[in-house]
């Protein structure tokens, strides 16, 4: 579809934003999401009107409302199968999925994997606080097992998914993950989300202050931020921790954390990111990574590979088809078609 | 061709090809049927097939069937009875006999009614005429499967492959005894099997044998000649329901100057609209096979929001799938335009079997006060225009349409003339900045014409209108979310109200027959062709009786309560257990007069049986 966008213009941050007062909890994670998709946006200098963010169901979900571009807040789950009916009718609009780990894992776990295998370009914000907020404090499918909720007061007994693996089963092409009150990182991840052709997986590690507060703590605090998460950029060594002398270095299969210059260990043996192999074993591996196995949350780009996406490809066989077929009339067509007689 | 010298003149008749479901019994159903409409023929054609794609061959349960009835005019349906069977197999036989008309033509093969193939069908002797107690039809045995080899010997064809040729072999015979050029036929084989020469080499050669063979023998004592039809002028082509119905889609979308988009997910009989617009590239259609029913909707719910003729296509269990989303298409007021082909039900029930139980489903099958448009096409050809119609009415009053169809309907094909489009009407959707523009501030999603009380399209893409829309219930002025308890109310009345005012702009309600009856047949739906036949029955029986067969049905046109008003008895006929005349007595409390006819086999209604039971309704005061 044509944009009418006739001169330039440089969009700033405000212009994303839209009159409706917010109304998340106070202190909410959500906020710092919304602020940086506001901010990405603003990088990328997208127009407000090509932009088109779609939501399920949940607190994530009332996102669309805040913002100053066309919105869509539909049902529980089905966004991503919503953007793409948005994304492949005009794929000039930037498509925004704006959801949650019960909307998109749960309810919506169809929708969210085919979206991916598709490689349909849209560029969907995982808000993982790994737990139900607006049905108030039932556990989520990222919960971990035996984590007590009021839907589980004995405890969970089943396994979580981890988003990236189930992204990368889905054969997911990009795959990011930001921390809430890491806003620099946020930006960037959504910049490179968007940018990517292709369905986007930006899970950010949110928090609930009033059913889970405090369960990315272990990454998200200060105190503790630095040595238990590194953030991987694309062609630098995996380098981090306070001082910045840890490093991930493959060891046999696996991936270590070492301190160079101790065990032997120099930063030649530090391993380089590529987020672009097309193999996403050791994408999986870093996406994996968790502080129990003594190893840092893996942040920023960790997968971004190139492929067909969909509203391409279908707009290129039928731009194949009707250059084969010159166009017709529906009439014209239906006169040309098998079995046509004439009664006279 | 050589033709017999006996040729009797018949008005109509009916012929089944039946037997296992990979004998390429739909294909010489289809092939016949075709060449008949080209002839000049009427035709109503009924595919009756397992849900099982290969049951075990010789089994009763792997019937397979294809019924035609072809006639100089009046083919309303594809008849009751046959006039001419064609067996392949004794399973097809016996499966067959209550179908049979006294004196019927059974025209079988009888490499194929040997004692193993008679044990597969369950027959305890040797005789399965007598032991069907069929001493009343004309039972014709014709060695096919032998003499297709022959016919193919030398042809370099595989024995399996020469065997798949024999149904042509059959179609020869019934060619030659209804008189039908063969040419049409070996066109119509060229086009099926374009991609292999040999194939169609061989099956022309069955085809061209199994001809000359019924008239080298004489088979039969005469053949049969049914005079062409005085159709008015024009191309005409032949079409089946589903086709036609996605044929509209695209002529709507044509006249709307919008992309076609349609979300789906294959089930039956539901999947050959999805089939067709896939390959409708030429007209940039965007057809999309989604992961499941409910993203068949919902992608089509963002392709309406992104500013398509957005469709999704389904059956009676996709229904049900699709409801929530149905409900944000309500609430969201989008136009969506989702076409049931209904089968049997509940839950999977009889897959490849048709009947009209979805009715209670569409009209009432959403959490909240959910009203929509519910629309439902009488014939294949009708498909076409209900398409349309439904289409023009999504995009002008921003709604979801429901449109009905049928198994029988979406299978069955007629003749069609091929419509000039420039006759139908303008689609022009309420896009907002028609109204608002130049002064987008104005505007907000859910301002709406005061009239008719739509509100306006806008298409993300322009500059100006950008909007948030959703599940959450908005305040009728401002388009924030609002859990007001007036403004809900308002907001409840109003979506309720747009869909009542389409009454205004839908045609009025047609009555066929003796207006002045005292007696209405009422219809919906697929059975228009069997109500009609069984109303001009009782009429050529003396008596007055009038006949409505709605294609409106939410809402109603405006009309019909002082149409259903002057009957002293209304009889509302389908199948299911009465879900029209229950809605219609809810509508109107005041009409005592509904007597209900209700089939539900997953069969169509049989003619002799309504006129039957119709009569009986109007003797009993």
């Amino acid at each position: 579809m044509e944009t009418t966008e006739t001169k330039y213009q440089k969009y700033l941050p405000k212009d994303y934003k839209s009159e409706i007062a917010v109304r998340w909890c106070p202190g909410c994670g959500n906020y710092a999401i919304l602020n940086c998709l506001h901010k990405a946006l603003a990088e990328l200098n997208i127009s407000p009107h090509n932009t088109a963010v779609i939501s399920g169901i949940g607190c994530s979900s009332r996102l669309p409302y805040y913002m100053n571009t066309y919105g869509f807040h539909t049902i529980h789950g089905r966004a991503a199968a919503i953007a793409t009916g948005v994304k492949v009718a005009n794929p000039a609009l930037s498509v925004w999925v704006a959801t949650g780990d019960g909307d998109s894992l749960a309810i919506g776990g169809n929708h969210f994997i085919h979206a991916l295998r598709r490689n349909v370009d849209i560029n969907i914000i995982l808000f993982n606080n790994k737990i139900y907020g607006l049905t108030k404090g039932q556990y989520s499918p990222t919960s971990a097992r035996g984590f007590i909720s009021k839907s589980s007061p004995y405890g969970t007994v089943e396994d979580p998914f981890r988003p990236a693996e189930l992204c990368f089963g889905a054969r997911g092409t990009f795959f990011a993950r930001a921390i809430d009150v890491d806003m620099k990182t946020q930006v960037e991840v959504m910049v490179e989300a968007a940018r990517h052709k292709g369905a986007s997986v930006v899970e950010v590690l949110q928090n609930c202050v009033i059913f889970n507060n405090g369960i990315h703590n272990k990454i998200s605090d200060r105190a503790w931020k630095d040595d238990n998460t590194v953030t991987l950029k694309q062609g630098e060594k995996m380098i981090f921790g306070k001082e910045n002398n840890k490093g991930l270095v493959l060891d046999g299969w696996n991936l270590k954390a070492v301190t160079i210059g101790e065990d032997g260990y120099t930063l030649d043996d530090v391993l380089v990111h590529d987020a672009t192999t097309k193999d996403n074993t050791l994408h999986m591996k870093l996406a994996l990574m968790d502080t129990a196995d003594n190893l840092p949350v893996a942040l920023g780009v960790i997968r971004n590979v190139d492929a067909p996406t969909y509203e391409r490809e279908y707009e290129r066989q039928i731009a194949e088809v009707q250059q084969r077929t010159p166009r017709k009339s529906f009439t014209e067509f239906l006169l040309a078609s098998p079995n046509v007689w004439k009664v006279k | 061709m050589p033709t017999n010298a006996v040729v009797t003149d018949i008005k109509q008749v009916t012929i089944r090809f039946s037997g296992d479901s990979g004998d390429g019994m739909q294909l010489s159903g289809t092939i016949f049927s075709t060449l008949s409409a080209i002839f000049g023929n009427e035709i109503a054609t009924f595919p009756d097939f397992p849900a099982e794609i290969r049951a075990p061959q010789g089994s009763l349960h792997g019937v397979s069937g294809f019924q035609v009835r072809i006639g100089a005019k009046d083919v309303y349906n594809s008849g009751d009875k046959t006039d001419v069977l064609v067996a392949m197999n004794p399973a097809a036989l016996k499966v067959n006999t209550p179908f049979l008309k006294k004196g019927s033509i059974v025209l079988f093969d009888t490499d194929s009614f040997q004692k193993k193939d008679l044990d597969k069908a369950l027959f305890q002797t040797q005789d399965p005429f007598k032991e069907l107690s069929l001493d009343h039809v004309q039972p014709i045995g014709v060695a096919i499967t032998s003499m297709t080899r022959s016919s193919l010997e030398g042809s370099g064809l595989e024995n399996k492959e020469m065997l798949r040729c024999k149904n042509m072999f059959a179609l020869g015979i019934v060619c030659w005894l209804f008189n039908r050029p063969l040419e049409i036929a070996d066109k119509l084989l060229k086009q099926k099997f374009s991609k292999r020469p040999k194939i169609v080499e061989a099956n022309i050669k069955v085809l061209t044998d199994g001809y000359n063979y019924g008239n080298n023998i004489h088979l039969t004592a005469s053949t049969y000649r049914i005079e062409p039809i005085e159709a008015s002028k024009g191309f005409y082509t032949d079409v089946n329901g589903n086709t036609a119905t996605a044929y509209g889609l695209i002529a709507a979308a044509e006249k709307a100057g919008l992309p076609l988009f349609l979300g789906s997910y294959p089930i039956t009989p539901a999947t050959d609209i999805l089939q067709e617009l896939v390959k409708r590239k030429d007209f940039g259609v965007k057809a999309l096979q989604m992961e499941d029913e409910i993203a068949g909707i919902t992608s089509s719910i963002g392709a309406a929001f992104a500013g398509s003729l957005a469709a999704t296509s389904t059956s009676g269990p996709g229904l049900a799938l699709k409801s929530e989303a149905l409900g944000l298409a309500v609430i969201t007021e989008l136009p969506l335009v989702l076409i049931d082909v209904q089968r049997s039900g509940p839950s999977t029930g009889m897959p490849t079997k048709s009947e009209q139980t979805d009715l209670n489903q569409a009209l009432y099958g959403r959490n909240g006060e959910s009203p929509l448009v519910v629309m439902a096409a009488a014939s294949p050809t009708d498909c076409f225009e209900c398409a349309f119609t439904a289409s023009k009415i999504a995009l002008e009053h921003m709604t979801p349409v429901i449109l009905l169809t049928d198994g029988y309907i979406a299978n069955g094909s007629s003749a069609w003339k091929i419509p000039n489009m420039e006759h139908y009407p303008e689609i022009k959707p309420p896009f907002v900045e028609n109204q608002f523009s130049g002064d987008a501030s104005a505007w907000s999603p859910y301002l709406r014409n005061k009239e008719t009380l739509v509100r306006y399209w806008g298409i993300p893409g322009k500059p100006g209108y950008m909007h948030r829309i959703g599940g959450l219930e908005k305040d009728l002025l401002t388009g924030i979310i609002s859990s007001n308890p007036e403004n809900h109310q308002q907001m409840v009345h109003i979506r309720q109200q747009k869909i009542d005012n389409i009454a205004r702009y839908i045609p009025e309600q047609e009555v066929l027959g003796d207006r002045d009856a005292d007696t209405l047949i009422v219809g919906w739906g697929g059975t228009y062709g069997h109500l009609l036949e069984a109303m001009l029955h009782i009429r050529d029986n003396g008596r007055k009786v009038a006949y409505a067969h709605f294609r409106h049905i939410s809402p109603l046109p405006a009309n019909s309560h002082d149409l259903l008003r002057r009957y002293k008895k209304v009889i509302v006929a389908e199948q299911n257990n009465g879900q029209f005349a229950s809605y219609l007595s809810g509508k109107f409390p005041d009409l005592h007069t509904i007597c209900k006819y209700n089939k539900v086999e997953g069969q169509p209604f049989k003619v002799i049986e309504l006129v039957e039971a119709f009569t009986h309704m109007m003797e009993n005061k």
